[in-house]
């Protein structure tokens, strides 16, 4: 066996040669806020980097589980994150494909006697070598009716989440309260799943700063006037039902393109510069609905 | 006597980890990966049963050996093959298919022959398994 001085410095090297250090920058460049799902990243790919060494070096311990569970509100990131920790579970060869199928209820559970099996299995089949996210997850758990399919769904899950760690990690997602509620009755599901993560709310900076990215990435900027604008928009937005976080802001900036795209075709007289096409004014977000005191969604 | 067929017959069966390379390959190329088996070895049986329906989308083998364990441990003494079924325009063939378990004892074919019209003689093969009903062969 080598000496400790040597094991820091492999340790390093691998950090340095599996692409994991790109995509840990990735994550904390481009999603805004997130602190306790960062940490919980960044513990994870220490404990696979860790564990990388050891089995170099012998030290033989079965593969983790790191089935997840992501808790939160409606546009905290959970699918984004998702993503990124199929990135992160290839980059460090835990996964062997690094690729993330979504499911929801519908593609679990079937609609007769014996179609649920086939079904949930051919996911399972087309998750393997990498992540299987399944959204609303507390669906497939319905108490109200006992010949519900869901539960074959979950007993087939929970086999091959046990069996085959290293061939799969999926990921559960959901509201907070109604997960809660599906792993109380669902003890088995819960003790099977290493790692809890809440997504908190973003607050108003965190969200002007997702729309930054969101307009940096559209290739669109806001002028003067527009900034003051958004900030006002972002904090009458949150107070008003069905606010959904980071997918409203992305709904807001939508519909703001659309009124820059209407005023500059009325205006299509005028010469137009590079510079209009990319400017969002004050006036765009100012038309939306939410200024207006009223209108639920706008 | 050793039954052969496919795509691999001119070699000694595969070992587990070159099942899973073959099926690898398989999913890079696109193709969708299928199970079948038989107990019926005559050459000119072409219609094998299936187990499970074929496999798309898949991003790597371990689904479909999965199907193939599970396929081996409901029929031990069954012949067990893996297809690969490529569906582009133009191919919509199968690319690849290979046994992947056998019954431990093969008893091979009888040659019989038949004296037909004039001096014609006429040949025919018998696989000694097939003599048996269905599901009691091996």
């Amino acid at each position: 066996m080598s000496a400790p001085e040597s094991l820091s410095l492999d340790l390093e090297t691998l950090y340095r040669d599996s692409n994991v250090a790109a995509v840990l920058e990735a994550l904390e460049r481009e999603l805004v806020g997130l602190v306790p799902v960062k940490t919980r990243v960044r513990e994870i790919a220490a404990l696979l980097l860790v564990e990388k060494l050891r089995r170099s070096v012998g030290l033989e311990a079965g593969a983790p589980s790191l089935h997840m569970s992501f808790t939160g509100n409606p546009g905290t990131g959970k699918t984004t994150v998702a993503m990124r920790m199929a990135e992160i579970l290839h980059a460090l060869g835990y996964s062997r494909k690094g690729h993330l199928v979504a499911v929801t209820r519908d593609d679990l559970v079937g609609q007769y006697i014996g179609h649920t099996a086939p079904k949930t299995k051919e996911v399972l089949k087309r998750a393997m070598g990498g992540v299987l996210f399944i959204d609303e997850a507390y669906y497939l758990y319905r108490p109200e009716n006992e010949r519900d399919y869901g539960q074959e769904a979950i007993e087939i899950l929970l086999q091959v989440m046990e069996n085959q760690r290293e061939d799969l990690v999926v990921i559960l997602a959901g509201y907070k309260d109604r997960m809660e509620r599906f792993f109380s009755s669902n003890p088995g599901m819960a003790s099977r799943i290493a790692h809890h993560v809440d997504f908190p709310d973003y607050d108003e900076s965190e969200l002007f700063a997702i729309a930054g990215i969101m307009l940096e990435k559209t290739k669109y900027r806001l002028d003067a006037g527009a900034e003051g604008a958004l900030r006002e928009y972002i904090a009458l937005r949150k107070k008003q039902p069905h606010f959904a976080n980071a997918r409203s802001i992305r709904n807001a900036l939508d519909r703001a393109r659309l009124r820059q795209a209407k005023r500059l075709f009325e205006q299509r007289g005028a010469r137009l510069t590079r510079d209009a096409l990319m400017t969002i004014t004050a006036a765009d977000i100012r038309a939306s609905r939410v200024f207006e005191g009223k209108g639920e969604e706008s | 006597m050793r039954l052969t067929q496919g795509t691999f017959s001119f070699l000694p069966d595969l070992t587990d980890a070159q099942v899973r390379a073959q099926i690898e390959y398989c999913l890079k190329q696109g193709w969708a990966v299928s199970v079948e088996h038989t107990d019926d070895p005559h050459p000119r049986n072409a219609y094998w049963e299936m187990h499970g329906m074929p496999m798309f989308d898949l991003k790597d083998a371990a689904g479909v050996m999965a199907e193939v364990d599970e396929c081996r441990k409901t029929f031990p003494r069954h012949y067990v093959k893996v297809n690969a079924f490529d569906a582009t325009h133009g191919w919509e063939a199968l690319r690849l298919s290979f046994i992947v378990n056998r019954p431990p004892q093969e008893p091979g074919f009888g040659l019989e022959r038949e004296e037909s019209a004039g001096r014609m003689q006429r040949y025919r093969l018998r696989a000694y398994a097939a003599e048996r009903p269905e599901g009691e062969r091996y």
